[in-house]
């Protein structure tokens, strides 16, 4: 696995909802450069929050979160696209435009940022390839089974390059088989040096991976460790 | 704003016109209706406005009839009496010879009707140009006072009332078309609300993908345009149409009531410029406006 130095740091970062409901509490968090997390908890119990929060939709009531080295609310209005552009987003409801066919979902994320139609028609088929779509390219959301619509989602989101991928709940809406697959293009990703963060559920995947696990509960971490499973309470099911 | 982001910005706002088309023809729909209405309502307004005009124009002349065998001079220095009146703008004087001319001329054809004619009817005439309307009244009671004036006459009651009726129509119109421009500003950013509401997804991905809002805005702004245009090229089409239609129809009926009123009618070719520019701007303008106002929630992620 490639590390490099830190990309993203949460320095005490707190986040109160309304003044009232506290999100996040306390989050002290170094991420390095190529490193594969996974963070887990029940619903609720914040890592929507942290993903917002370094997306920079939402900004922390106390601390502050950096990404390499900058205070990403510090970051001017305009120029938080540029930012965002380091990172690429996979939802857990995939988000495909459904007007658009596969090539053209993917493309949509490079024109959004200016390439060439040159380079478009270059790079897409690349990326659907390393995501095993070649054949789907002309295909509609619809046509696809969720699987695929995640592999295009994934492709969509490292079509740019992004340094890190963060992903909500990827294999939330998949079966066990399909849900492999897609995370066999997550460490491929990572394996080339890309950050993942990844929120998820799935207890099988994180105790089959065994890489870092920070976990959370009420809005703090409770435990952070270089590799392990979803929890050290014995497996229930 | 360089080139290529410009290209992009068209392009990607003809792609999504073509995705999202039942919502652009709902609000090219839209906008039509509404500029087809206060078409009709600015064209009426016009319409009432040049007949007051016209009707102002012919009617602000008074006819003084002159009696029978009076004299040259005397009929001379009348007019030069008239002229000095107060409300007067000129006098002009009219032969009974003058008069029994235009007749016949008037008539064409049917001029051979008055062949039988023995003594022209016609009395010698002063045609008194009023300066202001308003004192119709002052100036009829003093022509009245001179020696050899035979009769007054003056359409003042005609014109009166043609002028209340033409500044109703026109408060009125004007005051419709003002509600039905805060209704269409309403109807349409309505709509575009619905396609932005519906593209929600798409700006949201947008904005994740780490687009500038421009780039996500400008594809908007210009569907936006596209559609008022669109709406305002229909609207016109129907307009002129429509006008010229029942304009035929009108002449097809009543082709006493149009050759009457031929000069009171305003031409198609008279107004379509006029509104051509009004519809082309608020077209454009509600475009830009519904698009902005409802984009405006969307680009806060």
């Amino acid at each position: 696995m490639l590390r490099g130095g830190t990309v993203i740091e949460f320095n005490n970062v707190t986040k109160i909802y309304k003044k009232t409901f506290t999100a996040v509490k306390d989050i002290n968090l170094k991420i390095d450069k190529g490193e594969f997390i996974f963070i887990v908890g029940k619903s609720g119990a914040g890592k929507s929050t942290l993903i917002k929060l370094l997306l920079r939709e939402i900004s922390p009531s106390e601390g502050i979160v950096t990404y390499n080295n900058q205070d990403i609310n510090k970051i001017r209005k305009r120029n938080v696209a540029a930012y965002r552009r380091n990172i690429g987003f996979i939802f857990q409801d995939y988000r495909l435009l459904p007007k658009m066919t596969v090539y053209e979902n993917i493309a949509f994320a490079m024109e959004m940022i200016c390439c060439q139609a040159k380079n478009i028609r270059r790079e897409v088929p690349l990326v659907l390839s390393m995501v095993g779509l070649s054949d789907k390219a002309k295909y509609y959301p619809d046509e696809l089974s969720g699987g695929e619509q995640q592999r295009v989602a994934i492709a969509r989101a490292v079509i740019n390059k992004p340094e890190t991928i963060i992903a909500d709940e990827p294999t939330g809406n998949l079966d066990t088989e399909t849900s492999k697959e897609i995370m066999k293009i997550l460490t491929e990703i990572n394996k080339r040096g890309t950050t993942v963060i990844m929120a998820t559920h799935d207890r099988e995947i994180v105790n089959h991976y065994q890489k870092r696990v920070i976990e959370l509960k009420n809005g703090a971490i409770i435990r952070d460790i270089n590799s392990g499973g979803y929890s050290d309470e014995p497996k229930e099911d | 704003m360089n080139p290529k982001k410009i290209s992009y910005i068209f392009r990607q706002a003809f792609k999504s016109m073509w995705r999202n088309r039942m919502m652009g023809f709902a609000s090219i729909g839209s906008v039509t209706a509404v500029l087809v209405i206060l078409g009709f309502i600015l064209v009426i307004v016009l319409n009432v406005n040049n007949m007051a005009m016209v009707a102002k124009e012919t009617f602000d002349q008074i006819a003084v009839y002159v009696l029978e065998g009076v004299e040259d001079e005397q009929i001379v220095e009348l007019g030069k009496s008239f002229r000095k009146i107060d409300g007067v703008m000129g006098v002009a004087y009219q032969t009974k010879d003058y008069a029994l001319e235009k007749v016949r001329e008037d008539w064409g054809d049917d001029a051979y009707l008055l062949r039988d004619l023995r003594n022209n009817p016609f009395p010698n005439t002063y045609v008194v140009q009023l300066s202001d309307v308003s004192k119709a009244d002052e100036v009829i009671a003093k022509l009245e006072t001179f020696e050899g004036v035979e009769k007054v006459r003056y359409y003042q009651d005609a014109v009166n009332s043609l002028i209340k009726i033409s500044d109703f129509v026109k408060r009125l119109g004007i005051a419709v078309i003002l509600i039905l421009l805060l209704i269409s500003i309403f109807i349409i950013s309505n709509t575009i609300k619905i396609t932005v509401l519906n593209r929600q997804r798409e700006i949201e991905l947008m904005q994740y993908i780490g687009a500038t809002n421009g780039y996500v805005r400008g594809p908007f702004m210009i569907e936006g345009i596209m559609l008022g245009l669109m709406g305002s090229c229909v609207a016109i089409l129907i307009i002129m149409l429509g006008y010229n239609y029942s304009i035929d129809y009108l002449a097809g009926r009543y082709i006493a009531l149009i050759s009457g009123m031929s000069g009171y009618l305003v031409g198609i070719e008279m107004v379509i410029n006029d509104l051509i520019i009004i519809f082309m701007t608020i077209g454009i303008g509600i475009g830009i406006l519904g698009s902005l106002v409802s984009l405006k929630k969307f680009l806060s992620i």
